[in-house]
């Protein structure tokens, strides 16, 4: 009666099998590591950088505890953290111009372990420290930008055509083209509609004349915002990267938000800086047929022109109207001038090419001005005089910058600038030290309700006190296991659901084991209380479960954030725990008490009522 | 050993009238208080900053709000948890500051005063976030709700869904109204234990029901009020076991969860204590009054056959 076929018991071993397995890897803890990865791709990663990396270790005597080479990067595993620091310094000043340094954790379990991907469940950013970002993209901010744009282009082509015309201005979210006589906008209407396609254009007459009205198509509007979102994703991606972090996310929520999560990161103040910066590169006319020293005099510029600084220089007046932007920019990289001093060589893209190409003949003789827009922050790098044509889409800005210097400023003009203005709209940060602690926290509200459930439990039931305990056992085994193979992420609330998981699970064997009870005070035999009170607890513990499915199914896809992380925990908790307390309860009974004959059901003394209740 | 030792079944219908009726009365307190107080929401939900700091020593709070007001910030709340070396520091939105720039002030204006202090935790939440944060925890209720009262209706009848949801919104309904009185903060991780409770204090109900029926085959003579009466005696023991173990547990989070947890257990646990008291006093009389009958069920039975006990 009591008694399971082999496969049912198969099945149970196997599962604990599986649960130790995976469920291990989290107690041999972590150790501190760096990761190398390279900044750019087509760096190769390959035994030969893994040798250089472990020879530059050796010269510098730092002592490393295993290394190895995967396909995000090379990993090295270091003893403490003051050595894994000092590592950090010197590959960053002997290969950091080319690869990331980044601090990392690395899982103390064997080798053999991480093979089968058992690996530490993956502790959220409340656990481990760092920051998460949620960011959203200005769409307004990147409708204006691109307007500016094509104000920018619509005047170029009019030029290039030799259409006269009486300037373009911003009305709305659309342009007017104003002209002086139909015949020129009646030209400019079939030339502008051929060359820009995403522009509708349409007859209008403003106050002071004759003009068209250019608007960008809905179609062309939203191929613009998910080409701005995806923009600021790379150029989010590429900034990360110079923070150094082990393994950021950076991924796209909804249509316009973006989320950031850096574990680890300490220096929050850093981080939102880099994520916020916008450096981008323009370059403009300089004005020196202006009065200059008037204008420093006075320090009102002429119209049309803006006083600058030039870098550990002169005063200078240039244009305001910016002829060639740094989203043109295709590669930057730090190097050298012919006279051996630091530069910044930028390529740039075919339509660069063009517009610096044609700058540069119409003004030989005179000087551009380089201008480095760093946070709304305009500097004059250098200002050359343009001697002649230069074609080929390259060009070197050099101005007294170190070395350094020219490094920052290659990185920055490579990372790119966002499509669109972005801003914080949530912020969570936790530092490592409360991590720690939550982790500390978390466990012990487990254990010791762990502890003081299984006592109770052990001492009212006896023997089957002990089985449902095991079971309950088997159930955190379970859970850790799986959540450890799924590598979910596992928060603050996670730990709880965890703790809540054990005092709910016990529920089914309770209801077992009273039902059991039951069975022996209405007088059936042994076995056959077991028996039927198995069977019959099962349909209520399934209903129970079901509705308790029935909320974290809607916690999980109406929750966000920490609430996800309960979610999952509480929904896999279920799961395994109808699995434990039904199926392996139920296995242990068998094979301890199944095969022989019970005189008594060990499960703590029984009260029976004098009188019976019919 | 044995808690509980009935010698015939405790007449709990009895007093089906009297439970309603301070049902009711709680929760019409409880809307009062929801209402008049209103649910002291957290930063997850207004949008806004909380930061928590700790410094090397004992701390004067009268000290960080001098130097968050030369900051221009004179709305900020600045309290003292666990120790009295750790401040917990609310702001609420101001436009004036950018996303996250508002706690990069202060944390620099705090630096400048007392070079010990370390910044432990941040976040910011912003306003359009918090609303969205506020509608999908409605959802959520909503799904469950629905979910439960279906899934109630399916597997036994609709009189006891609509039962088993009054039951258990009246608990959540008790949280709220504990945490509108006693103006405790409601966050995103209490919201998931108000949901955790739907779903874990319905059991109770389920629980019941299961044995309601089943008394319905057994005792084919007994009236509702006995069928009902005996259903809630049998499963005392196995109430007063369960939802014991669960809030040991719940009690351990409670001491050693830290603040986080603090809430978040707070909330469970007051969703165990009434969720026993609903699903005994007020789900069952419902089914009373709703007039639930054997036929109810029993035609249900026949579609069942494989759930018929030998």
């Amino acid at each position: 009666m009591n008694r399971y076929p082999l496969w049912k018991y198969l099945i149970i071993a196997a599962s604990l099998v599986f649960g130790l397995l995976y469920t291990l890897p989290n107690f041999f803890g972590e150790s501190p590591a760096i990761q190398v990865s390279p900044l750019r791709a087509g760096t190769t990663l390959d035994t030969d950088l893994l040798k250089r990396v472990e020879q530059l270790l050796g010269k510098h005597h730092i002592a490393f505890n295993g290394s190895l080479l995967e396909p995000g990067g090379i990993k090295i595993r270091f003893a403490d953290t003051d050595t894994q620091m000092k590592a950090r310094d010197f590959l960053e000043a002997e290969i950091g111009k080319d690869f990331i340094i980044a601090l990392n954790l690395l899982p103390n379990s064997p080798q053999w372990m991480s093979r089968l991907g058992a690996l530490p469940m993956y502790l959220g950013l409340d656990l481990r420290g760092g920051v998460h970002f949620m960011l959203q993209v200005d769409m307004v901010g990147a409708l204006s930008k691109s307007l500016d744009r094509y104000s920018a282009d619509i005047r170029n082509s009019l030029r290039e055509l030799r259409i006269p015309s009486a300037g373009v201005e911003r009305e709305g979210s659309s342009l007017l083209i104003k002209f002086r006589d139909a015949i020129a906008r009646e030209k400019a209407m079939v030339e502008l509609a051929k060359n820009f396609t995403d522009l509708e254009l349409r007859e209008v007459d403003h106050a002071s004349g004759l003009g068209l009205l250019a608007i960008i198509k809905p179609e062309a509007h939203t191929r613009m915002q998910r080409f701005a979102l995806q923009q600021n994703i790379t150029t989010l991606r590429n900034r990360v990267n110079e923070l150094g972090v082990a393994e950021p996310i950076i991924q796209q929520v909804g249509a316009d938000r973006v989320i950031v999560q850096l574990p680890g990161v300490q220096d929050t103040a850093k981080a939102k800086d880099i994520l916020g910066r916008t450096a981008t590169l323009e370059i403009r006319m300089v004005d020196d047929e202006s009065n200059l020293e008037a204008a420093v005099m006075s320090g009102q510029p002429p119209a049309g022109t803006e006083l600058f600084t030039e870098r550990g220089g002169d005063p200078l007046l240039v244009k305001k109207q910016v002829l060639l932007t740094g989203d043109r920019i295709t590669d930057a990289q730090p190097g050298f001038d012919q006279d051996n001093q630091p530069a910044v060589h930028v390529t740039l893209d075919n339509n660069g090419a063009r517009i610096f190409k044609d700058l540069t003949r119409n003004n030989v003789g005179k000087r551009m001005a380089i201008l480095l827009v760093e946070k709304n922050q305009n500097e004059v790098v250098t200002a050359p005089v343009i001697r002649e044509e230069i074609g080929g889409g390259r060009v070197q800005i050099s101005g007294r910058m170190s070395s350094l210097e020219a490094r920052d400023v290659a990185l920055l003009l490579r990372a790119g600038a966002l499509a669109a203005p972005m801003e914080i709209i949530e912020e969570r940060t936790v530092g490592p030290s409360l991590g720690a602690e939550n982790i500390t926290r978390g466990f012990n509200s487990t254990l010791y309700g762990f502890i003081a459930v299984a006592l109770f439990i052990m001492i009212y039931y006896r023997a089957f006190g002990v089985i449902s305990v095991t079971a309950l056992s088997v159930n955190l085994l379970l859970l850790i296991g799986l959540l450890s193979i799924l590598q979910a992420t596992l928060t603050l609330p996670g730990m709880a659901a965890i703790a809540l998981t054990v005092g709910m699970a016990i529920d089914a064997n309770v209801l077992i084991n009273e039902r059991i009870r039951d069975e022996i005070r209405n007088g059936a035999p042994p076995q056959a209380a077991i028996y039927a009170g198995y069977d019959r607890a099962i349909g209520t513990i399934l209903d129970s479960n079901i509705t308790t499915l029935i909320a974290g199914i809607a916690l999980f896809s109406f929750g966000s954030g920490p609430v996800k992380g309960f979610a999952v925990v509480l929904c896999l908790g279920i799961l395994t725990s109808v699995f434990s307390s039904v199926m392996v309860s139920r296995g242990m009974v068998n094979l301890f008490y199944g095969n022989r004959k019970l005189d008594k059901v060990p499960i703590g003394s029984i009260w029976k009522p004098i009188r019976k209740q019919r | 050993m044995e808690f509980f030792r009935f010698e015939r079944d405790i007449p709990f219908m009895r007093w089906g009238k009297f439970s309603l009726i301070l049902s009711l009365v709680i929760s019409i307190l409880s809307v009062y208080f929801i209402a008049s107080k209103g649910l002291n929401f957290g930063v997850d939900f207004t949008g806004g900053t909380v930061m928590e700091v700790s410094y090397d020593k004992a701390v004067d709070l009268a000290q960080i709000r001098q130097v968050l007001a030369e900051q221009g910030i004179t709305d900020a709340t600045v309290q003292n948890f666990g120790t009295s070396r750790e401040v917990l520091i609310r702001l609420p939105v101001k436009h004036e500051f950018s996303g996250g720039d508002l706690s990069e002030v202060v944390i620099n204006a705090l630096k400048q005063n007392d070079t010990t202090v370390k910044m432990q935790r941040v976040e910011f939440v912003g306003p359009q976030v918090g609303q969205e944060l506020l509608e999908n925890g409605a959802l959520a209720l909503l799904f469950v709700s629905l979910g439960i009262v279906a899934y109630l209706a399916v597997r036994f009848e609709w009189k006891f869904g609509v039962a088993g949801i009054t039951a258990n919104l009246h608990d959540v309904l008790v949280i709220l109204g504990c945490f509108a009185f006693f103006q405790w903060e409601f966050s995103l991780t209490v919201l998931a234990a108000v949901l955790a409770v739907l779903g874990y204090s319905v059991n109770e109900s389920v629980v019941i029901f299961d044995r309601i029926r089943e008394n319905f085959r057994k005792l084919r003579k007994a009236d509702l009020t006995r069928v009902i009466d005996n259903a809630i005696t049998m499963t005392m023991s196995r109430t007063v076991i369960t939802h014991g173990s669960t809030q040991i547990v719940v009690i351990s989070m409670l001491l050693l969860g830290g603040e986080v947890l603090y809430y978040f257990a707070l909330a469970l646990t007051i969703g165990i204590l009434f969720g026993i008291y609903s699903s005994l006093m007020v789900a069952s009389p419902i089914l009373i009054l709703l007039g639930v009958k054997r036929e109810d069920l029993i035609k249900q039975e026949r579609k069942q056959q494989e759930e018929a006990v030998p």
